[in-house]
């Protein structure tokens, strides 16, 4: 089989669907189309169509981009156990974390576009042709290392589906070096994403080698989030066997991590509040308000609260097993995680500014239709592979013999 | 891996050659000053005659955006020459007329406003507090009692932080200490303007608007040249006035001569002799940043 | 692929597994449906929220610039410099500065005009002429013939009685405040034009400070910056009207 074959049968299962399924893909078309509309707006007037200004330079497409690459890295999270401990419940289905991941990565990529001033220069960054400030640049790195994970797990999906399709088992010797590297690969994305905050003495709020650990911490409680409730999707949607050890032993994993999210949390608390410096007051702004400003003290302390429930649902067994809680569970951690990378990481930084100025940000209605259009693009992504991966993992699909061609 | 090459159709290597030559296909179809002007080099890349190059394309775009004549300069940095900065704190009264003269002398938009120097509000019971600063002060005379001011700009640190973040290189430091941008070669992607302790960075977040009989015609491509959307812009020290011997149109225009300018290397212009005679400072020392720009008592 | 819905997931050797899995359930996607809506509701909440109002007035919301102020921006030209005299003979030899023309009121240099033909007297008095000139510059010890030369009013008197000319009045103000005169002949103190490169340009003391009342009057700041927050132009307040813009500042301080 070759490529144009590929391409040919992955077309084939792509627009084979339900009601259901149709009305997903033309919600997300809708959305996609709804923020494309708002994104060209915002190339025609410029950057000044979203809240963003002198004061808080970064915000909700930054946040966003960092919680996401935290979504890209807990894909490992299914890895560690498949590949490295030979984990076969997990094994079967560790290739959805890799398409979640590349789904991920896609919309980091995306939303970091969105966030520039001038896009139609993004060659500049192109080492060669461009000027790539590596290695002094944090950032530069980011995109060395963002854009290989998206390549190595390209590759790896791409070679599994297209064995899978052609009834090949995979080429272990290929397939299994580059799993392995994508653990510390993707420890490497999200520590690379942390390091560019944490590397600015100029933002105290950031400026913590905490913030690396936390980083990783929460990526591993929202990424198998996800995870547990789309494996629960495809199994209404598809003839996917996902044991319920494999779901246990991710959710077991995940209240690890979550504990130490909270346990970091805590730390970072303690050391402000108790020492109190004047760094304290990007704290304050979050968790208390700060000179009359306050609208981000509901989701601070909204983010709080989903994670210590969270942790608590996933901590004993019996509400880990079960199917109400543990989703509730899952639901909780990733607005907990969410609302921590978008609101309550990178806007407290900015609020006060460096010169003390308080600008209180929200996003306005364009940036939320492009983020909205972007997530839709991701979810695209994602079902579309899904949509790819499915038959040939549940053995649906069975190669047709290929027409004899001269090698 | 997918097979190349051998079987029906599209190969991978025949897909690129394809996407290769749709984006070339592209270029061929714009006129060359657009090409050329997407195309165009890190300004640090330019032979001496690519640099006369675009300064002639600046000089047309200039000539066509505010029918204007403008004289536009690439003067390099002096020799023995490292530019340093002193606010006499005693004297500086909050009157804005610098903040002002500033955007008049560097082409600022005027809508949306970017101003360059920023006047901070400080109260004399707590000192230099950055917390406490007020940028919006509106009294009706300055200085106002139990209140003293601080106008930041860009500090034109030795160790900037900005220089080291951007992930293209399009800000560096001149070797007279003017940290510059190339504003053709700024991808906006704002890093340096979160790794500014001194929020001396500005962003052109709309189109620049500038009305073509408030224009400054004599411009330097790195520092006052009318900006385009969507890249970052700062203080640079008047670098078409500085590298010519004059002084920055803030201290020009400080109608109390609470600045002060000049070259820290020679020992007889007033900014060495404030260093050695004054006690000067810097704001956020402990950053490490090693501001060019002191601040200092004269009284 | 609708139809597989109807096929039951095969059945596995531990109950539980069949417990767990929720393909009869309809829990998960109400239960996704209501998350995403709150999301969203809440997302709009924040989105409808006002901007912070400010209470500056109507200056935090408009855009001012420097062509608001053409008396303060309109660049003067520079004045010619004096040419500076020889040092006086037998004086003490002070480094002499070339300066623009001292800042007289209208015709009423040279002094000797009038002074000629009128006998000084030394008495302290309030004067007849010369009213507009009021003296806050230590009155309580000090008068006008403690600075102006008795016999000759075109000439300055320093304390030695040695008179010197107005375009030297620099070495009379530092006889008292030596500290703001070093600080000035090094160019630390006062109003710095010219070249940083080459010569200064250096100005007399009273063309900043009135010598009968040198304290600076209290100015008018021009306007703050726009708040972030109305710095877009549509979200400022309507249009800048003639009637809102300020009145020209005043950089002199004439006398």
């Amino acid at each position: 089989m070759g490529p144009i074959e590929f391409i040919r049968t992955s077309l084939r299962f792509i627009l084979r669907g339900g009601v259901a399924y149709w009305l997903w893909i033309v919600l997300l078309g809708a959305l996609i189309a709804w923020g494309g509309v708002a994104y060209v707006d915002q190339l025609r007037h410029g950057l000044i169509v979203t809240n963003m200004r002198d004061q808080v330079s970064w915000a909700f497409y930054i946040g966003n981009f960092t919680f996401l690459v935290g979504v890209a890295a807990a894909a490992v999270v299914l890895v560690i156990p498949a590949y490295v401990y030979h984990w076969k419940p997990i094994k079967e289905v560790a290739i959805l974390g890799e398409i979640l991941a590349i789904s991920a990565i896609v919309m980091c990529l995306l939303f970091v576009v969105v966030d520039m001033g001038r896009p139609d220069r993004s060659w500049h960054l192109l080492p060669g042709i461009g000027r790539l400030n590596f290695p002094g640049s944090v950032l530069a790195w980011d995109v060395l290392v963002l854009n290989l994970y998206l390549v190595l797990n390209l590759t790896i999906v791409t070679h599994i589906l297209y064995r899978g399709m052609q009834g090949r088992a995979y080429n272990p010797r290929l397939v299994v070096p580059l799993i392995l590297f994508s653990v510390p690969a993707a420890v490497g994305i999200h520590t690379v994403t942390a390091f560019l905050y944490a590397g600015l003495p100029g933002r105290p709020y950031w400026n913590a080698s905490i913030l690396a650990p936390r980083f990783l911490c929460s990526a591993f409680c929202s990424g198998p989030a996800i995870m547990l409730i789309v494996f629960q999707i495809l199994q209404r949607t598809s003839n996917i066997q996902i044991r319920d050890t494999a779901i246990w032993k991710i959710a077991e994993l995940m209240a690890y991590a979550m504990f130490l999210n909270l346990f970091l949390l805590g730390a970072e608390i303690f050391k402000e509040y108790y020492s109190a410096t004047q760094h304290l007051v990007h704290f304050e702004y979050l968790f208390a308000g700060l000179r009359g400003h306050h609208a981000l003290v509901p989701y601070a302390w909204a983010f709080v609260t989903c994670g210590i429930v969270a942790f608590l649902l996933f901590l004993f067994p019996a509400t880990r097993r079960n199917v109400v809680t543990l989703n509730l569970g899952c639901l909780l951690i990733y607005a907990s995680v969410y609302i921590e990378k978008g609101m309550g990481l990178v806007m407290p930084a900015f609020t006060p500014d460096t010169l003390g100025e308080i600008y209180e940000y929200t996003p306005t209605i364009h940036e939320l239709r492009i983020g909205a259009a972007i997530f839709s693009i991701g979810f695209l992504i994602f079902t579309v592979l899904c949509k790819i991966a499915v038959p040939i993992m549940t053995g649906e699909f069975v190669a047709r013999p290929s027409r004899a061609r001269a090698a | 891996m997918a097979n190349t090459g051998t079987d029906d159709g599209v190969s991978r290597r025949d897909f690129l050659t394809a996407v290769g030559l749709a984006a070339a296909g592209v270029l061929a179809g714009c006129s060359p000053e657009v090409r050329e002007a997407y195309l165009q080099k890190h300004f640090l890349e330019l032979t001496p005659e690519e640099v006369q190059h675009r300064l002639a394309r600046l000089r047309a775009d200039c000539r066509k955006q505010f029918g204007r004549d403008v004289s536009i300069s690439a003067v390099p940095a002096r020799p023995d020459v490292m530019f340093g900065y002193a606010l006499d704190l005693s004297r500086c009264i909050g009157c804005r007329r610098c903040v002002y003269a500033c955007v008049k002398e560097n082409n600022q938009s005027r809508d949306p406003q970017i101003q360059w120097i920023r006047v901070l509000e400080m109260e004399k019971e707590h000192g230099i507090d950055l917390e406490r600063a007020n940028p919006y002060y509106d009294p009706e005379k300055v200085p106002d009692v139990d209140h003293f001011y601080v106008p930041v700009a860009c500090q034109q640190c030795r160790n900037p932080q900005c220089t080291t973040v951007c992930p293209v290189g399009a800000t560096w430091q001149e070797p007279d200490g003017i940290v510059v941008i190339d504003y053709d070669w700024c991808i906006g992607c704002r890093y340096c303007m979160a790794a500014c302790p001194y929020g001396a960075r500005h962003f052109n977040w709309g189109e620049p608007h500038l009305p073509p009989e408030e224009l400054n015609p004599d411009l330097h491509v790195l520092g006052n040249r009318p900006r385009p959307t969507g890249v970052v812009e700062k203080c640079t020290f008047c670098i078409q006035r500085v590298r010519t011997g004059r002084y920055p149109a803030c201290v020009e225009i400080c109608p109390v001569g609470a600045r002060k300018f000049g070259n820290l290397l020679d020992p007889e212009s007033e900014i060495a002799r404030i260093l050695k005679e004054k006690r000067v400072f810097v704001l956020k020392s402990e950053l490490n940043t090693e501001p060019k720009f002191y601040y200092f008592y004269g009284v | 692929m609708s139809q597989d819905t109807e096929d039951r997931p095969e059945k596995g050797p531990e109950n539980d597994e069949l417990e767990f899995s929720i393909a009869r359930s309809n829990a998960l996607i109400p239960l996704l449906l209501l998350f995403g809506l709150s999301i969203l509701g809440i997302v709009l909440i924040i989105v409808r929220a006002k901007p912070i109002e400010s209470s500056e007035g109507a200056t935090a919301r408009q855009a001012f610039g420097p062509a608001d102020f053409p008396g303060i921006f309109q660049q003067p030209p520079l004045e010619p410099l004096v040419a500076a005299p020889v040092a006086d003979a037998g004086g003490h030899a002070d480094v002499l500065f070339p300066v623009p023309a001292p800042p007289f009121s209208e015709g009423i240099f040279p002094c000797s005009t009038c002074h000629a033909d009128i006998t000084p007297n030394p008495e302290r008095r309030e004067l007849a002429m010369h009213e507009d000139i009021v003296l806050h510059h230590d009155e309580e010890h000090r008068w006008c013939l403690d600075c102006h030369d008795q016999n000759d009013r075109d000439h300055l008197r320093l304390a030695s009685g040695a008179a010197i000319p107005f375009t030297e009045s620099y070495r009379l103000c530092g006889q008292c405040h030596g500290t703001q005169y070093r600080d000035w002949r090094e160019g630390i103190h006062g109003k710095r034009t010219g070249r940083w490169d080459g010569a200064k340009r250096y100005l007399l003391c009273v063309h900043c400070h009135n010598p009968h009342s040198p304290r600076f009057a209290a100015l008018q700041p021009l306007p703050p910056p726009v708040r972030p927050q109305f710095l877009h132009p549509e979200d400022a307040a309507a249009g800048r009207t003639d009637a809102a813009r300020r009145q020209d500042g005043d950089g002199e301080h004439g006398h």
